[in-house]
């Protein structure tokens, strides 16, 4: 039953597909669009997300929130570095998809696909340290104990970098969900690949099912409904390369006072050290008080 | 009532410390200067509704001047100076309030209406607290964990609410001055009189001209400031309304924004609390400063085998609250700060009433001059009620119940605002477990409305963005030493 004139192998060939709630599906819409490689060839057909895709994952989000953000830090960070080492073991397919999509050079793609492996790493590791870092005991001039504390902003919506495919991506999730917030996702439009990839990676991660909810399609038509999303906490505005529409973005997101990062003004290495901006960006600070005394 | 009141001989404090002048004009670039493009308009004592002076409505081209003039300060004085200087000047500052506690509590009595109790004991002395902390951090800002060399955003736009004028101001100018920033404030319309003060403070500490500019007026006032493209950063404390206004007026800028807005608080009162304690933390939370407080616990949250005693006894102790003239020592309720206000206030408590819940208030004479409003409590609250939902700011509590400790955590977060909660029971295990579970900014377990300078303060969802106070609300007027060489704004500058 070959069907190949040299006798090789048919490849079983990948549909690249959403993931809502921890599972796979289509694009309602029955949509899908074409990928090419860097040299324009063809290399799938992605699912085109639409509005209903977009409410579906944020309804997702929200229902995973309670569970993640209560999970003790210790277990995320056991969860993130879980990511990591399943990742390792799909670096091969990782690079090929950078690779093709970024059009870069083996040594190139591999660099970067070990970049976003060990940023997993770090940030797997921050898990634990954020509150000890950016909470306090507060010497109030009073007989009380007042401590602060970090907490998750909630359901965070997040545009990724168009052109970082995957360490860009990286760069831009865990720390949302480092710290216990859950978050829907649209990919990077013309290479959501390496993204797609992730999502299963995710899946066997022991990450609940609604944590990360990936859409790829474009920010044209998404965007604007994450950003309207009464039950949408935050906007990270990162792969809006469109001013008057991050404009726009932005506007919309005001209506629930939704936290944001804006567009970077400055040309972004991903591969420099991330710091902590993008973690502080959706996190709240809690100050408890109670009287002291006997 | 059992429990009457007792008679009290009036004490008034004396307004004979307050030396006010009849007509202000604006503080720009380290003087009193007359308006370019304005008018004047009246802020009046709203115990009295009596003239107190006639103060200038900035326009835009007095906003702009104010801004060019911090601009100068910035670039020129306050941007190089020292950490130490800065905090030095800063020092001065607290003191010279301090020095003048007695007077600024009066005046702010006299503009705002509230209790010089309140104002004597609590703002005044916050005031002079948040410029004295703030003042120790301004040489020390590389250890504040916003990396090596933080900077200053440079030119702040600062707008305040009128229901604690000074201590707002306070709240704004302190840790931006610090930072290294310098700003144009502008205080509400109905409140202006202590920022004005301030700005002769300002001269008292020789501060570099143009380092705090005061610009008095409305909302056109504030939207020209907020507008203004000489702002790198805007800091807002009022209604939700405006700070989505604020929010989408920026969008598409590079402007930073904070926002401290409206609060709709749950006080959650446990069957095991103490009860004294909390029927001293309901009226506290909800008629502190007339309920003219963002965090004010204007729901209160009984559980269902408490309620009748809680009720009770609330009632008992709203009959001893004393209502009138703020300037009277024994006075614990003042003035609704504006005839404005007084009709909000009064039409969600008609809105109350019609929606079914039913309405009881202390009983006190009310004067016959100003604007007053007697402490009032709703019970028969349901959560579709919009005295539940929506944030009257005035000394009007909403009462529901609850059964169990995971209804009262659902009911308190049903709210699009998530500002203060209260928590009352003697379980330390529950009171950790309720803290964790709120959505809000602030906690108080076992007491409310507790605030320092050296705590954090916020909101989470519509109640804001960023934090006021502690090391926290230094991140607000700091930018991180960022990238450089690829800076494309730098790059353009240059």
């Amino acid at each position: 039953m070959s069907t190949t004139r040299s006798g090789e192998r048919l490849a079983v060939r990948k549909t690249y597909k959403l993931y809502v709630g921890g599972a796979f599906p289509r694009s309602e819409s029955g949509r899908s669009y074409v990928v090419h490689d860097a040299k324009g060839q063809f290399l799938a057909n992605a699912a085109l997300a639409s509005r209903k895709d977009a409410r579906d994952a944020v309804v997702a989000a929200r229902k995973a929130f309670g569970g993640w953000s209560a999970r003790t830090a210790y277990n995320r960070g056991q969860v993130l570095y879980r990511v990591a080492e399943v990742m390792e073991g799909r670096r091969a397919q990782f690079v090929d998809e950078v690779a093709a999509g970024e059009g870069l050079r083996r040594a190139e793609a591999e660099a970067a696909v070990d970049e976003s492996i060990d940023r997993w790493v770090w940030y797997a590791g921050w898990a634990d340290k954020v509150a000890q870092v950016l909470g306090s005991t507060n010497p109030v001039a009073g007989p009380y104990f007042d401590f602060s504390v970090p907490e998750p902003t909630g359901v965070v919506a997040v545009l990724a970098p168009q052109q970082s495919s995957l360490l860009g991506l990286v760069s831009v999730l865990a720390p949302v969900i480092t710290t216990g917030n859950t978050c829907v996702v649209l990919a990077s439009a013309e290479r959501p690949l390496p993204a797609v990839t992730l999502t299963e990676v995710l899946a066997t991660s022991d990450l609940p099912g609604g944590v990360v909810n990936l859409l790829t399609g474009t920010v044209a038509e998404v965007a604007p409904w994450l950003a309207a999303h009464s039950d949408v906490n935050a906007l990270d505005l990162t792969g809006t390369e469109n001013a008057e529409l991050a404009t726009e973005l932005e506007r919309a997101a005001a209506d629930n006072l939704k936290r944001l990062v804006r567009v970077p003004d400055h040309t972004q290495d991903w591969t420099a050290a991330p710091g902590i901006d993008r973690m502080t960006a959706f996190l709240e600070t809690k100050t408890v008080w109670h009287p002291m005394g006997i | 009532m059992s429990a009457g009141k007792f008679e009290y001989a009036p004490a008034p404090e004396s307004r004979s410390v307050v030396d006010l002048r009849s007509s202000y004009g604006l503080f720009v670039g380290g003087e009193f200067v007359p308006t370019v493009d304005g008018r004047m308009f009246k802020t009046v004592s709203p115990a009295t509704e009596e003239v107190l002076a006639e103060v200038t409505e900035a326009g835009a081209e007095d906003v702009d001047r104010a801004v060019r003039a911090a601009r100068t300060a910035y670039d020129s004085v306050w941007g190089p100076m020292s950490g130490r200087d800065r905090g030095k000047f800063l020092f001065r500052i607290a003191r010279l309030i301090q020095e003048r506690a007695r007077e600024l509590a009066v005046l702010e009595s006299l503009d705002n209406g509230k209790p010089i109790r309140e104002s004597r004991d609590v703002d005044i002395p916050q005031v002079a607290a948040h410029f004295f902390y703030y003042a120790g951090w301004a040489d020390k800002l590389e250890y504040a964990g916003f990396g090596a060399d933080p900077r200053p955003v440079g030119v702040a736009g600062q707008i305040i609410p009128w229901n604690f004028p000074l201590l707002m101001l306070a709240w704004k100018i302190a840790p931006a001055l610090a930072c290294g920033n310098t700003v144009v404030l502008k205080p509400a319309e109905t409140t202006p009189l202590t920022a004005l003060l301030f700005a002769e403070i300002c001269q008292q500490a020789d501060l570099p001209p143009g380092v705090v500019n005061i610009v008095t007026g409305a909302g056109a006032t504030g939207q020209a400031l907020v507008e203004h493209e000489g702002v790198d950063k805007i800091a807002f404390t009022g209604s939700t309304e405006v700070g989505k206004a604020i929010a989408r007026a920026v969008a598409g800028t590079p402007k930073k924004v904070t926002l401290e807005l409206g609060g709709k608080a749950a006080n959650v009162v446990f069957d095991d609390a103490p009860l004294d304690q909390a029927v001293e933390g309901i009226v506290n939370g909800i008629f502190f400063n007339q309920g003219h407080v963002c965090c004010a616990g204007s729901r209160l949250l009984v559980q269902e085998n408490a309620y009748d005693e809680v009720l009770d006894r609330l009632k008992r102790r709203m009959a001893t609250l004393r209502v009138g003239d703020p300037l009277d020592k024994n006075t614990d309720v003042g003035a609704i700060n504006s005839a404005e206000q007084l009709r909000r206030i009064a039409t969600l408590s008609e809105v109350g009433e019609a929606e079914g819940a039913e309405r009881w208030s202390a009983p006190c004479e009310l004067p016959d001059r100003g604007f007053w409003f007697a402490p009032t409590i709703f019970t028969g609250v349901t959560q579709a009620h919009r005295i539940a939902r929506e944030e009257i700011f005035g000394p009007v509590l909403s009462i529901l119940t609850f059964r169990t400790p995971a209804e009262a955590v659902e009911k308190a977060n049903n709210t699009p605002y998530g500002l203060s909660a209260g928590v009352w029971t003697e379980k330390g295990s529950r009171i950790l477990w309720m803290a964790d579970r709120l959505r809000a900014g602030v906690v108080w377990a076992n007491t409310f409305n507790k605030f320092d300078p050296t705590s954090p303060f916020g909101g989470y969802k519509e109640s804001g963005h960023g934090r006021e106070g502690g090391r926290h609300g230094l991140a607000a007027y700091l930018k991180a030493a960022g990238p450089k060489a690829t800076d494309r704004k730098e790059a353009a500058r240059a």
